[in-house]
């Protein structure tokens, strides 16, 4: 495999609504941010690109993929479209390091886009529940909120899990938020702030679940050769791993933990696995990623963390699944305060606050969650903080993580159905 | 809505409201003894005829092993493995909220069923709370043809 670096990236700003500028423009916008951010890259060196976006219903356009093609102006270059639910930025991510790592590329650019406004919210639910079985699932009540709040009741029940926890995670993304300008909802909360707003589906409340945005992200992949030629800071991407899982969550097995090699199987006796409490797919594409990167016992070994947190519950329950501690202990671990930034004040007791700051950005729960935008979002801002670029980037520093050597993203689709993790490191 | 013109939602940006909708014929092919099942009060469930596992759904072949699997009579009662009450949901269920979701265990099975529970306030659901089944008088031939109640204790 040819050793593969990400040389830019963009992001537009993410927003409720961007009724004045379509996909195609939106991607655009943040496509023109890259180029002008790696002034010696140009459009020629470009050898095609892989776009993502999650769905159709939202888009009323099938091929939407071929069109921002056209608009970017890279055709007749290879291109296709990358689709996998929620994990669709991870996945087309991955898809262009394939590219790369395979030598069939030199250079290639991932797109992903998602204009969620065009529906009301409840529509949009309704949309985002096609994903889950439509025989079986989607009818008794097709809503995503819904399953994670299953989820989540048994991650309690399980683990002693609390709502105040979670509580802390959205006070965490959300305040991380107010240094990103890019983000659709930063805000100052309480604990009690979270579990007053309005309930969605029993514990989860408004402000445990992200929103529904517009928005437009992509990144720019390059072998070695051309990374030293055109990029001052170039970042080396040295793990990728995948996972899946039934996409009846009714359907998830109750067997053994999937071990990390920090873990032994003493440490899970009596845990049946993953139930409907942990996400198994998310735990073999940590395995396979850590394992591609040489790395041995992540809390020590990563600078920082983004993470899929469609729910403050998701954001515990990976927490687990990528081995940051033990399952059962996510809820601890926010509370020790290890994965909030050091330096800000959250208004909460925080022991070990900024030991390893997960969502620096804000996450999807403050940034918003254009699907096909998400996991390409989370690779822009992993590339800012290992280049040392932040500052420059959200014209504030508050966000930079000291001295970032190693991040992890993790992109998640469905109730666990695709997952990917990604190792970027400095160089 | 109507061919009888377009309605204007915005003007800059200019923003029209445009309509979509289709019916499918929509086969449930290999799990349609599951739905006829429900309109005779029957629960199936699927069992590998090569490793035994059984599944609390239809799957007409092991996940495990991939062997065909053949139906059985899950039974009419069981557990509250997981639940939620949903105040919101996908448009076409929020005339419906709140409703509770729950995640049905049984003996005899090692999966899990997706279904609604009724007939009870949503503060006193918990879970290994013991349920049993319903069934729609007239059928919709559609998973929601049962659903689940407390069921009687002791």
């Amino acid at each position: 495999m040819t050793p593969v670096y990400m040389i830019g990236g963009g992001i537009t700003k993410f927003a409720k609504a961007h009724p004045e500028k379509d996909f195609r423009l939106m991607v655009k916008e943040a496509y023109d941010y890259t180029l002008h951010d790696v002034p010696r890259l140009s459009k020629d060196m470009i050898d095609g690109a892989v776009g993502s976006y999650f769905s159709d219903h939202f888009t009323r356009q099938l091929k939407a993929a071929s069109m921002v093609q056209d608009y970017l102006g890279l055709c007749p270059k290879p291109s296709k479209r990358v689709e996998g639910g929620g994990a669709t930025g991870g996945l087309c991510f991955q898809s262009a390091w394939e590219a790369i790592a395979s030598g069939r590329m030199n250079c290639c650019l991932a797109f992903g886009f998602e204009t969620m406004s065009r529906v009301n919210t409840w529509k949009g639910n309704e949309f985002i529940a096609l994903a889950s079985d439509t025989n079986f699932d989607f009818p008794v009540g097709g809503f995503y909120s819904g399953y994670y709040a299953m989820m989540v009741q048994r991650h309690m029940y399980e683990f002693g899990t609390t709502v105040e926890q979670m509580a802390m995670v959205s006070i965490k993304n959300h305040a991380n938020a107010l240094y990103n300008p890019y983000a659709q909802k930063a805000k100052r909360l309480t604990i009690k702030q979270v579990r007053e707003s309005p309930m969605v589906a029993t514990p989860l409340t408004m402000e445990d679940i992200c929103t529904m945005s517009d928005g437009a992200a992509v990144c720019v992949l390059a072998s070695e050769e051309l990374a030293g030629k055109v990029c001052d800071r170039p970042v080396t991407i040295t793990g990728v791993g995948s996972g899946s899982d039934a996409m009846r969550m009714a359907d998830r097995p109750h067997g053994k933990v999937i071990l990390l090699p920090h873990e032994r199987e003493s440490d899970y006796q009596h845990l049946k696995y993953p139930g409907v409490h942990s996400f198994r797919g998310g735990r073999m594409a940590a395995k396979l990623a850590y394992e591609m990167a040489g790395i041995r016992n992540p809390i020590e070994e990563l600078s920082f963390v983004e993470l899929h947190d469609a729910y403050t519950s998701s954001e515990i329950q990976t927490y687990e699944d990528l081995g940051l501690c033990r399952y059962g202990e996510g809820g601890r671990f926010v509370e020790s305060g290890m994965p909030f930034l050091p330096g800000i004040d959250y208004g909460l007791e925080l022991p070990k606050q900024g030991r390893l700051p997960v969502n620096p950005s804000g996450g999807l729960l403050a940034c918003g969650h254009p699907v096909g935008a998400t996991g390409l979002m989370q690779a822009v801002f992993a590339f800012w903080q290992l280049q040392g670029t932040i500052g420059k980037h959200l014209n504030n520093e508050r966000l930079q993580v000291r001295n970032a050597k190693r991040g992890l993203i993790h992109s998640h689709a469905g109730t666990g159905t695709y997952i990917t993790v990604s190792i970027l490191e400095a160089v | 809505m109507t061919d009888k013109g377009t309605v204007v939602l915005g003007v800059d940006p200019l923003v029209i409201r445009d309509h979509y909708e289709i019916d499918y014929h929509h086969s449930y092919a290999q799990d349609s003894p599951f739905f006829v099942g429900l309109t005779k009060g029957q629960l199936l469930g699927s069992r590998c005829t090569a490793c035994g596992y059984t599944y609390a759904t239809p799957r007409a072949h092991c996940m495990g092993c991939g062997a065909a699997t053949s139906w059985f009579a899950l039974p009419l009662t069981g557990r509250v493995h997981t639940f939620t009450t949903c105040h919101y949901g996908g448009e076409s269920f929020l005339k419906e909220t709140p409703f509770t979701l729950i995640l049905v265990e049984f003996d005899g099975a090692d999966t899990l069923f997706l279904s609604r529970l009724k007939g009870l306030q949503p503060d006193a659901v918990r879970i290994g709370l013991p349920v049993v089944a319903r069934f729609a008088k007239t059928p919709s031939f559609k998973v929601t043809d049962v659903w689940f109640e407390p069921a009687a204790q002791g």
